[in-house]
């Protein structure tokens, strides 16, 4: 007997909150990986006293993988290879070569479970790379990703703390008496020299470096409450005393609550520095302590398939992926997110409008995807101009009017965002539901060919920067929506 | 000797067969009936009639994702209601020659277009310009601003438009564009005025 289409979505929507309930939970293992291609994080499950790490999911985002399930045995391949791992056993087959786990693998829901001891040694066998695994803080390198930083202290008057980094670094930061820590969830960021570093210096007396659990921290300790301004295209941070940098910044940050950090400034640098200011975290509490959750609404699934991007290509499958990604990239910058669809499952318009308002949720962010154009679209719905007020109540199809100038600042906060990343953006507004049944911020995305055509709409490498620049925009709007995340 | 049930078998696959090929035959005549319906080019209905005047359509350029104010002239009869469907099938026309900025489908039509007071249109479209129009929000968007602003433009009084396929209400154009509310023509005036700023 077919399983009724409403008991589907509530499971799919049960199974979604229940991933949202897990991921928000503090004690939460992550493995954070770092390469070329995408910079993402897994949950870690702990088995018999070991740590685990599924090996479809560390694999997806690196190049083509499928899976089955054939009895004992879980068979994949990624790219050209084969493998055959078998559940309980320590043996496998990859390439067709043996290679010995640590400990037993595990095949858990058709979800193929390997010792995170051993990803230093396996997935040089599947990447031809080399890996450098920091198991301890489940911090995994692929590759030539690795960014370093130098600390120097410039004792001139003000005293400041020089930090350079070797790449482009976006750290969020927060501050406590005394403390400015630096958090860096997407940046392979690795210790210096020295893990702690003591300075002859009366306002900032040391920086330490520690990661744990998927992120690395630059801490420093200083006798006056310090701020940090950003230069030289994200890759310096420095780091002062507040009231230094509130003069060279040419006033006081105001209106911040005890204990969140002013958020990080460009400095009005000289030529060499960069006059765009990189993606600002904001203060991770504001006044209203509102939770921020950002509703990611991958378009269409299940029966309805959406646009068809090329003959083998889906809507319904790009946009699915470029859901995942999105979740991800706002994951690591510390919001909540809950993702409507997270399977091929069919959801109506009404539904995924219930479900969003239902979350309460602070910004709504559809995802669809098509063959003509190129670059993306941000829409906003196209609502009535408005006419007499019917009170206390809203008519369903125009539940958006009172948040609408709201999403059209969210609609061209993520327009900036992905002009910065070089995607041609352009806001506008359209008669596309549910966008008008939301009664909190509402967008739409739609994602187009960049410029090498409509293949690249399923390519890891696009979507993750049209991601990113989406989720740099979310996250740019905490402030201004007065939420917490 | 021949088993029965074999027997049975045989004699119910010739008479299929026998079926199948009546069927085919009367197929076949009904096509080469349509095709010489489609090939006759005598005229069935009067052709618009009127005075030729200079009307602005709104054409949809897909690669700048605008609508583009075009300069026509067309004979318009003198009722409204014929003048608005003449003015979209101008516009239809365009959209159907060869290196269009906006291709639609050589199928697609305006069935009709029934004005209603106070300021209601509705624009009723033939199942191939739905069922065959490109899927995207911004295609989809492009044709009903198309439709909504050059009606509103040309047709005074047009204040709500409402689009309808083959008579009935559907979901959305192509999967995206909602067709099941009435489109309100400043919004989109206000939508196509703020794009144009940008």
């Amino acid at each position: 007997m077919p399983f009724p289409a409403t008991k589907k979505t509530l499971a799919a929507l049960l199974s979604a909150l229940l991933f949202l309930a897990a991921a928000s939970s503090g004690d939460e293992k992550h493995l954070s990986v770092y390469s070329a291609v995408a910079t993402y994080s897994l949950p870690v499950v702990d088995r018999a006293g070991r740590e685990y790490v599924g090996l479809f999911e560390l694999l997806e985002p690196l190049g083509r993988v499928s899976a089955r399930v054939e009895g004992l045995h879980w068979k994949l391949r990624f790219n050209d290879a084969d493998c055959d791992f078998a559940a309980g056993k320590t043996r496998a087959k990859i390439r067709g070569r043996d290679f010995d786990l640590p400990s037993s693998f595990l095949i858990e829901n058709s979800r193929g479970l390997v010792p995170a001891g051993s990803l230093s040694s396996l997935l040089p066998r599947f990447l031809g790379t080399s890996v450098n695994f920091h198991e301890s803080a489940r911090r995994l390198f692929i590759g030539d990703v690795i960014t370093h930083v130098t600390a120097q202290i410039d004792s001139t008057n003000p005293a400041r703390l020089v930090l350079n980094f070797t790449g482009p670094v976006n750290p969020t930061i927060s501050t406590e008496p005394g403390k400015l820590h630096m958090v860096f969830t997407r940046d392979p960021l690795v210790s210096p020299a020295t893990q702690s570093l003591s300075f002859d210096n009366r306002t900032i007396t040391q920086a330490s470096y520690a990661e744990t659990n998927g992120t690395a921290e630059l801490t420093i300790s200083g006798t006056a409450p310090l701020m940090a301004t950003f230069s030289n295209n994200s890759r310096t941070i420095t780091v002062a005393a507040l009231s230094q940098s509130m003069q060279s910044a040419g006033g006081a940050p105001t209106g911040l609550p005890p204990g969140t950090s002013p958020p990080p400034t460009t400095e009005n640098p000289p030529s060499t520095q960069s006059q765009v200011p990189p993606p600002i975290p904001p203060p991770l509490l504001t006044g209203s302590g509102r939770r921020f959750l950002v509703v990611v609404d991958p378009a269409h699934g299940g029966d309805e398939r959406g646009a068809a991007l090329n003959d083998k290509l889906a809507e319904k499958d790009v946009t699915l992926g470029f859901g995942r990604l999105l979740r991800h990239e706002l994951d690591i910058r510390g919001l909540s997110v809950l993702l409507l669809r997270d399977a091929d499952t069919t959801l109506t318009l009404d539904q995924r409008a219930a479900a969003a308002n239902a979350a309460r949720g602070v910004i709504y962010v559809a995802l669809h995807a098509a063959s003509q154009g190129s670059g993306a679209r941000v829409y906003t719905a196209l609502l009535p101009v408005e006419g007499p007020g019917n009170g206390a109540f809203h008519a369903w199809n125009g539940t958006q009017t009172p948040a609408l100038p709201i999403s059209q600042g969210i609609a061209a906060a993520i327009v900036s965002e992905l002009l910065k990343q070089e995607i041609p953006a352009h806001a506008t507004s359209a008669s596309l539901r549910p966008l008008n049944n939301l009664s909190h911020a509402a967008v739409a995305v739609e994602l187009a060919p960049g410029p090498n055509g409509v293949n690249e709409l399923s390519s890891a490498n696009y979507q993750q920067k049209a991601a990113a620049a989406i989720a740099d925009a979310v996250a740019s709007q905490r402030v201004a929506l007065g939420a917490q995340p | 000797m021949i088993p029965r049930h074999l027997v049975i078998g045989v004699a119910a696959m010739l008479v299929l067969v026998l079926s199948m090929s009546l069927y085919l035959r009367q197929m076949r005549r009904r096509a080469a009936e349509l095709q010489a319906t489609a090939a006759d080019a005598r005229p069935v209905a009067p052709p618009a009639s009127g005075p030729t005047e200079t009307v602005t359509l709104y054409v949809a350029d897909d690669e700048a994702g605008i609508l583009r104010p075009r300069s026509a002239q067309i004979p318009l009869p003198g009722g409204r209601q014929q003048r608005a469907e003449e003015l979209l099938r101008a516009l239809l026309g365009i959209y159907q020659q060869p290196g269009s900025p906006h291709p639609l489908a050589p199928a697609a039509d305006i069935r009709s277009i029934y004005l209603v007071d106070p300021g209601v249109a509705v624009i009723d479209l033939n199942a191939p310009f739905a069922d065959q129009h490109r899927s995207g929000i911004l295609d989809e968007q492009l044709t009903v601003n198309s439709l909504v602003e050059t009606l509103a433009v040309n047709v005074p009084g047009v204040r709500r438009v409402r689009i309808l396929v083959e008579g009935r209400t559907r979901e959305t154009l192509a999967g995206h564009a909602d067709l099941t509310e009435f489109f309100d023509v400043t919004a989109v005036g206000q939508a196509l005025a703020e794009k144009a700023r940008q």
